[in-house]
């Protein structure tokens, strides 16, 4: 009925994307990062970068664990002083997207059937040299997963992601300014 | 002294009602000056009475201004005992205490108090120095990074990057510390900054987007809670450190009286209930009473107020509580609730305002059969030792104390059986009278967090209840104590070992006393030689005596009581085992 000890997971781990929103001060990276590896929690992925109003930033998150774990690791994180804002990002109600950079091998021989594979997938090369060129592929993660796969048997030579990063579909938000309306108030402590 | 930091809303609330009605607020003119001299001023603002310290170059500047400040400094011996004096005078007041010290190896030294203070939910602000800006990043001479090794250990710090920050920051932090979930908080401050010129002015409010903590409790929750409590047939209030914290021991009083529920508490709650009402039931968890854990686990209704099921309270947690239906968890971090045990009703609010809210949905009520049941729990496995002919029992001494200061006197402990022997003997009247490193369980807190609450309460008796192994971690803070005459009267529970350790020892790994048979130096030479007036007793009819003799002097006295050396700290309820399989003085409870 307790379902024993928090960590011990129900059996339903799953992904789950999270935004946060916080303040954009020194530190705040490793106030989050570090509330993560002190309570035994794993990132898959975390992307920084500025929000919609200057002094703020939007962080998303990746990780792995079932409902109890989730809800943990958002409680944690609205614990966080600079933390504004923390929502789940619903798989079904979301547009999530990477950026993957693929430097592979190519020369005069396979560079066509680079090329081929690249407008297929309405990616792009954005730089060539006689021996490799530079893929760039934006999508969610199938796409670029499938991108790399195709481009392997060429030689891959080095590829850099950004991390994925969300956003809810329609109007709703979970803004700077949506935040001070509603949903703040229940939290904290 | 100014206004008292707690009330730092009420104050603010009455400067802003003696302004001239009508009249648009008069804006005050910024004042120029030093980055030394604001955090000065900034503490003055936040009703700060005493500083506890140790100086050092990088904090210079701030010492200088102090100097003539009017603000009290404490110099301490060792800044971990910097650290527990601040917590000390929180614990006992609720107010915010305060610590101060260098860069470096000083900064680092306040680990250990600010770890203490985190884990249980303590007030304390702490200010360290650090190297000029200029030279942070290059292992500077005694640099440190304080606010990344003291981030998990702080409920926030700050690192000061201009003279104009100052104020914001300082009152950030004291209005961080003290507010929803209390905890320490740390602020650094770059050398450089405390001779950094800026217009000071002192603000009224703080700008924390992201910190708004909840204080009413869900109205539908505490419906549910009501309509639980009302329908239980066998009730239990379960009380942690956060009643304490948040005042509501009233409040705790009122709801277990109308509904004629027993109350057991936390190591952390104690006092937050008298000690000495027919309805408690003293302490929970490992070293609880028999009649409480036997309570908790045959309660219906388990009503959980301010207390975070940690898991010395719970015992192995697939055995806890098996006959509870309704588990009502109130807790004003929402982070508490779902973390340990899962509650039936969840309210996340204050303690005292939830219970407020709480007691006027109850209905009047009265559990005659389980308090039948209770009572014959009290009466079989009560609470007891064998009283000692020719030796002086420790758990004697606790009661003693008890006995001569009518639970009145302020107690703090140390860790080990003297720290359980004095939570389960001296049955603490009220709250913020029991002063003990529950969390993190710090031997060493319990001299200077002693001093610290004799400082902060001189109008209360404080009794340090220590033992030979924790005294010595912080004995230097003798010199504090006998420097500023700070009453505190200290009774080291001597029984040549590091009890606690030996007593696992004993049970668990076939007495092999693997390091905890401790030698010590005579504490009475020790203490006189820090000008202390000491005695030791060796003799069970003297135990009494010798607390009146300490207690009639006019300054602090150090008691070395030679207790039986073996003597183990029962009940007991093994690491990860359950709440109801628990070893007495005979062997498994029965
Ligand atoms: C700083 C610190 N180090 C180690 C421990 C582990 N520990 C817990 S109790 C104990 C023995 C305490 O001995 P003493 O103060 O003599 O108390 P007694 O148990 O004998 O009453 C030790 C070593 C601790 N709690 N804190
Ligand atoms: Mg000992």
């Amino acid at each position: 009925m307790f379902g024993g000890a928090f960590g011990a997971t129900d059996g339903k781990a799953r992904e789950h994307t999270i935004s946060v929103l916080v303040e954009n001060r020194p530190g705040v990276l490793s106030r989050v990062a570090g509330m993560f590896s002190r309570r035994g929690f794993n990132i898959d992925s975390i992307v920084v970068g500025a929000a919609e109003e200057p002094g703020f930033s939007r962080m998303t998150i990746v990780l792995v664990g079932d409902e109890r774990e989730l809800e943990q690791v958002q409680k944690q994180l609205h614990k966080l002083i600079e933390v504004i804002k923390v929502s789940e990002l619903d798989p079904a109600e979301m547009v999530e997207r990477e950026l993957a950079l693929i430097k592979v091998a190519a020369d005069r021989t396979n560079r066509a059937e680079i090329v081929q594979i690249v407008d297929i997938f309405r990616a792009s090369i954005v730089d060539v040299s006689p021996h490799t060129v530079i893929v760039e592929v934006t999508g969610d993660v199938k796409k670029v997963e499938a991108m790399v796969d195709l481009l392997r048997p060429f030689g891959i030579k080095e590829i850099v992601r950004t991390g994925r990063v969300g956003v809810l579909r329609g109007p709703k938000s979970s803004g700077v300014h949506g935040d001070r309306r509603r949903g703040l108030q229940a939290v904290g402590g | 002294m100014a206004v008292s930091a707690v009330d730092f809303g009420a104050a603010a609330a009455k400067r802003k009602a003696e302004q001239p009605a009508q009249a648009p607020a008069r804006r005050r003119e910024p004042r120029r000056m030093l980055g030394a001299q604001a955090l000065v001023e900034a503490l003055k603002a936040e009703g700060v009475e005493y500083i506890f310290g140790h100086p050092g170059g990088a904090v210079l500047h701030l010492y200088d201004a102090l100097y003539d400040s009017g603000l009290k400094t404490v110099l301490c011996r060792h800044e971990q005992g910097a650290a527990h004096m601040a917590d000390g005078y929180a614990r006992a007041t609720g107010r915010p205490g305060v610590c101060l010290a260098t860069s470096g190896p000083g900064a680092t030294n306040l680990v250990t108090g600010l770890a203490t203070a985190f884990m249980d939910s303590i007030p304390v602000v702490a200010i360290t120095g650090n190297v000029p800006r200029a030279l942070i990043g290059r292992d500077a001479f005694q640099e440190a990074d304080i606010t990344g090794i003291t981030l998990p250990v702080t409920k926030h710090n700050f690192l000061v990057r201009s003279a104009r920050e100052l104020p914001r920051v300082i009152r950030a932090a004291f209005h961080i510390a003290t507010t929803g979930r209390p905890g320490p908080v740390l602020v650094d401050i770059p050398k450089d900054v405390g001779v950094e010129e800026l217009d000071f002015d002192y603000p009224e409010t703080v700008d924390l987007p992201g910190y708004k903590p909840t204080y009413k409790g869900h109205i539908r929750q505490i419906m549910a809670a009501a309509k639980a409590i009302a329908e239980a047939r066998r009730p239990l209030l379960y009380v942690g450190g956060g009643a304490i914290a948040s005042g509501a021991h009233e409040e705790v009083r009122a709801i277990a009286e109308k509904c004629d529920l027993p109350v057991a508490m936390t190591l952390m709650g104690l006092g937050a209930f008298p000690g000495n009402h027919p309805q408690s039931l003293g302490m929970l968890g490992m070293h609880g009473t028999a009649y409480a854990n036997y309570a908790i686990q045959n309660c219906d209704v388990l009503i959980a107020v301010g207390a975070r099921f940690d898991d010395r309270v719970t015992g192995a947690l697939d055995t806890f509580a098996p006959r509870v239906e309704q588990i009502i968890h109130i807790d004003i971090d929402p982070a508490e609730i779902g973390k340990n045990v899962i509650a039936h009703v969840p309210i996340v609010g204050d303690c005292r305002t939830v219970l407020s809210a709480l007691i006027e949905k109850v209905p009047e009520k009265k559990h005659p059969e389980w308090w039948a049941q209770i009572d014959e729990w009290r009466r079989e496995y009560p609470l007891q030792y064998r009283p000692g002919d020719t030796e002086v029992k420790p758990q004697a001494v606790c009661e003693a104390i008890y006995e001569v200061t009518g639970g009145e006197a302020i107690v703090a402990t140390d860790v080990g059986q003297h720290q359980m022997w004095a939570a389960q003997y001296y049955k603490v009247h009220g709250p913020r009278q029991f002063v003990t490193s529950g969390g993190l369980g710090t031997m060493g807190f319990g001299l200077p967090a002693g001093i610290g609450a004799k400082l902060a309460r001189p109008d209360k008796e404080v009794f340090v209840v220590s033992g030979d192994g924790s005294f010595q971690m912080n004995i230097q803070e003798l010199a504090t104590a006998a420097e500023h005459n700070v009453a505190v009267k200290v009774a080291v529970l001597n029984n040549g070992y590091l009890g606690m350790v030996r007593q696992w020892q004993e049970f668990f790994y076939q007495r092999r006393y693997s390091d905890s048979r401790m030698w010590s130096p005579d504490f009475v030479t020790i203490a006189q030689g820090y000008g202390i007036k000491a005695m030791r007793v060796t003799e069970p009819g003297d135990v009494r005596a010798a607390l009146e003799e300490a207690r009639a002097h006019d300054g602090p006295v150090v008691i070395d009581f030679q207790v039986a050396r073996e003597e183990n700290c029962f009940p007991m309820v093994p690491a990860g085992g359950s709440n109801s399989d628990m070893l007495g003085p005979k062997g498994w409870i029965e």
